[in-house]
């Protein structure tokens, strides 16, 4: 009885060295070296995975970061500089700036300015309806409505306005990862660089037919008539295939455009109120809904 | 025992509501409106400017490459306008619009209804003619005819396949000109043989037809290699690929044509057009249109001209019917709903369908119950419920793995689906998606 005790002791014993020795010898012969930058860098970006970068999550930016010299054009938008300057800190580099960026949607067109033409009764998604007709209404640039970006965001930063019928970005959530520019198929929304107070001033169309059809579906759409481009004393607006758009690089926010577009095609959002006109209208029916 | 394709299928009801009506000849629009890009493959570009005035049958697109068709004024007139108009989707694509001034017509068109029997004719003259008038394949796929007969070397046509299935429900265009054109459709098919080089031809008609099925064996004597197909009544036989099936038993595989296999199917419409292009010199500027529907007063056949705007056409059959939901270009199961009655009617469109308000509307889509009825009912033998499904994922790669290029987008599967998935809708932008991938990679 006793035998059998120890027989089993000793052959676990040397069977237990024996393996030993192998995954010792392996383990010194076949390691793979890995930076520890990088589960550093991982640790530091924000760990939301939602591919805004353009890598499939986080760690593979982080590795392309760390094997990278220059890092050039690798950056987390939901970061922002904040994070990105840790990053830089922990290798040793000058960290990339950005001006943040948000998404705006640039389309106005609720029922109350773009009448419904025709009833869809698909299913409910973006980009079926834009494989498959015009949309509910005359206009075949703007917002269908179906809220395939609001799916697409992952930090609940988009909403549907249930009256205007068209999605609505919170500046404060929003970090500009572009999931919903991707979204959208018909490329209504963009990424536009914060201001102060996340004040803005856009072109809120990308209508690009010309100026007596544009309107005739949709009240408040850029008809292209140059307005805006004379009275800009910075060269923001350019207008291309009669729509107008204001670079956010350049815009220094004087409001003058938006006084003088005839459509109220221009918004300005976050300024403080001044005397009662008519984009004020506009304005309130589309400014973020307080939750 | 009747013939058919043994993969899938389904069974609408049939609704032929037009079938004893002849076809009619309205009066002639007003104006019509010409899209440049009415066949698949390159629009054609304008060869006449606004103010020029045009006679009908003169070309005023040409073709702009060899997959591409001519296109002809179809009244004579003024060029009015060239821009962009919108058509059935509501996107707006190039056309020009003619606006009617007498009814005079280019010299060597023959437009009287005399059957002319001169057979006479050499390969390159038919197929030149063909190309000449603009001729597409006017089941509904419209690609231009000349191309499928331009052989291209090292293969062989062995037999030519006439698709009188008409198996979508409500249209009886087919029928129609089965039943009054024989003759011609017989000659017709004559000139095809003799531009592809084979002897023998195969017309397939579907049961249900059975007057015209008993009209061609009577003609068919006169006219050696020429032989009448019953095929069971089931939709989509009109298919390409089903109808190859059902004729010859034969399947073409996925990534070849049907000239792989030795046959080149051709719509009993597109025969008689090219009857006419040939012995007629008249070109593609007709054709005959089924306007039907439930509530419709006479649902009827007409033949009409190429770029009449529906409002136009609508008066004269009578109105729209009342609580019209929906007003479908094609037919029930494979047509479009149009955006707008300002839309012009062009070589691909078979039918206008006047749904009621009540029939319109679709049944809200709820989860799919995996009965596995699509996949039953697919004639493709594809998954629709996982085609779907991965093109709402975006997941287009795994989509195009598993065929859903192969789709020839029948509907069986909307159809037959009881959670009233939208299933065709989805594949739709799977397919147009990873299609859209191959030609960026092509590139």
């Amino acid at each position: 009885m006793m035998n059998i005790f120890i027989y089993t002791v000793i052959i676990l014993v040397l069977l237990g060295s024996v393996a030993a020795v192998i995954l010792y010898y392996i383990a010194q012969n076949f390691k793979v070296y890995e930076d520890p930058h990088i589960d550093q860098v991982t640790e530091t970006l924000p760990g939301a995975n939602c591919g805004g970068c353009g890598f499939a999550g986080c760690r593979s930016l982080a590795e392309a970061i760390v094997k990278s010299e220059e890092a050039t054009g690798l950056y987390c938008p939901v970061g922002g500089d904040n994070v990105m300057n840790k990053v830089a800190e922990l290798l040793g580099r000058t960290a990339q700036t950005k001006t943040p960026a948000v998404a705006v949607v640039r389309c106005s067109g609720s029922p109350e300015f773009r009448p419904r033409t025709s009833v869809y009764d698909g299913a409910s998604s973006c980009a079926l309806i834009h494989s498959m007709y015009i949309g509910d209404t005359g206009c075949p640039y703007g917002c269908l409505g179906c809220g395939d970006c609001v799916v697409a965001c992952h930090f609940d930063a988009i909403k549907m306005d249930p009256v205007t019928m068209l999605p609505v970005v919170d500046d404060a959530l929003c970090t500009a990862c572009g999931a919903c520019v991707k979204a959208c198929p018909r490329s209504i929304i963009e990424l536009r660089n914060k201001a102060k107070k996340d004040r803005k001033i856009y072109v809120s169309c990308v209508n690009k037919d010309k100026g007596g059809i544009a309107r005739k579906y949709c009240q408040v759409a850029c008809i292209g008539c140059g307005k805006c481009l004379k009275v800009c004393e910075f060269e923001a607006i350019t207008i291309t295939d009669n729509l107008a758009f204001i670079d956010s690089k350049q815009c220094k926010l004087c409001r003058k455009c938006v006084e003088v577009c005839p459509t109220g095609a221009i918004l300005e959002l976050n300024f403080p109120p001044k005397k009662t006109g008519e984009n004020m209208v506009i304005q309130k029916s589309i400014s973020v809904p307080t939750t | 025992m009747p013939k058919t394709f043994l993969q899938g299928g389904v069974h609408p009801p049939e609704c032929k509501l037009s079938k004893e009506k002849a076809i009619v000849t309205p009066l002639l629009p007003d104006r019509v409106l010409i899209p440049l890009s009415q066949h698949i493959g390159s629009p054609a570009i304008a060869c006449v400017g606004v103010g020029d005035q045009v006679k009908t049958g003169q070309v005023i697109a040409k073709s702009s490459g060899f997959v591409s068709a001519n296109i002809h004024a179809s009244i004579s007139g003024t060029v009015s306008k060239i821009g962009d108009f919108s058509d059935v989707t509501g996107y707006c694509k190039s056309a020009l619009m003619i606006e009617r001034e007498g009814d005079e017509w280019i010299e060597e068109i023959d437009h009287t209804e005399t059957l002319i029997e001169d057979l006479n004719k050499s390969k390159t003259e038919i197929i030149s003619k063909i190309t000449h008038a603009g001729i597409v394949g006017l089941g509904g796929a419209t690609f231009p005819s000349h191309v499928k007969l331009t052989i291209p070397p090292g293969k062989k046509c062995k037999m030519l396949l006439i698709n009188g299935a008409e198996c979508e429900p409500y249209l009886t265009c087919d029928h129609r000109l089965m039943l009054e054109k024989t003759e011609e459709i017989l000659i017709g098919i004559r000139l095809l043989m003799i531009a592809l080089e084979v002897s023998h031809a195969k017309i397939g008609i579907e049961e249900n037809k059975a007057d015209a099925i008993s009209q061609f064996n009577r003609l068919i004597k006169k006219h050696p290699g020429i032989s009448v197909v019953s095929m069971k009544t089931k939709y989509p036989q009109g298919g390409e690929k089903q109808l190859i099936k059902a004729l010859t038993g034969q399947e073409v595989s996925p990534g070849e044509i049907p000239l792989d296999i030795g046959v080149i199917p051709f719509n009993i419409g597109t025969v008689y057009a090219i009857y006419e292009a040939v012995q007629k010199n008249k070109p593609l500027i007709e054709r005959t249109v089924t306007l039907t529907g439930k509530k419709m007063g006479t649902p009827s056949n007409f033949r009409v001209r190429i770029g009449t705007i529906l409002s136009d056409i609508l008066e004269q059959a009578g109105g729209i019917p009342e609580n019209t939901g929906k007003v479908i270009l094609g037919g029930p199961m494979m047509g479009k709903a149009a955006n707008s009655l300002n839309i012009p009617i062009t070589k691909g469109c078979s039918g206008i369908l006047f749904v009621e308000e009540t029939e319109s509307f679709r049944k809200p889509a709820e989860p799919c119950i995996r009965c596995a009825k699509c996949v039953s009912s697919c004639p493709m033998g594809l998954e629709p419920y996982l085609l779907g499904k991965l093109s709402e994922m975006g997941q287009f790669e795994k989509a195009a793995h598993e065929g859903i290029t192969l789709c020839i987008e029948c509907g069986s599967c909307s159809f037959i689906c009881p959670a009233n998935r939208p299933l065709l809708d989805w594949i739709r932008v799977g397919k147009n998606a990873v299609l859209k991938q191959a030609r960026v990679s092509k590139k």
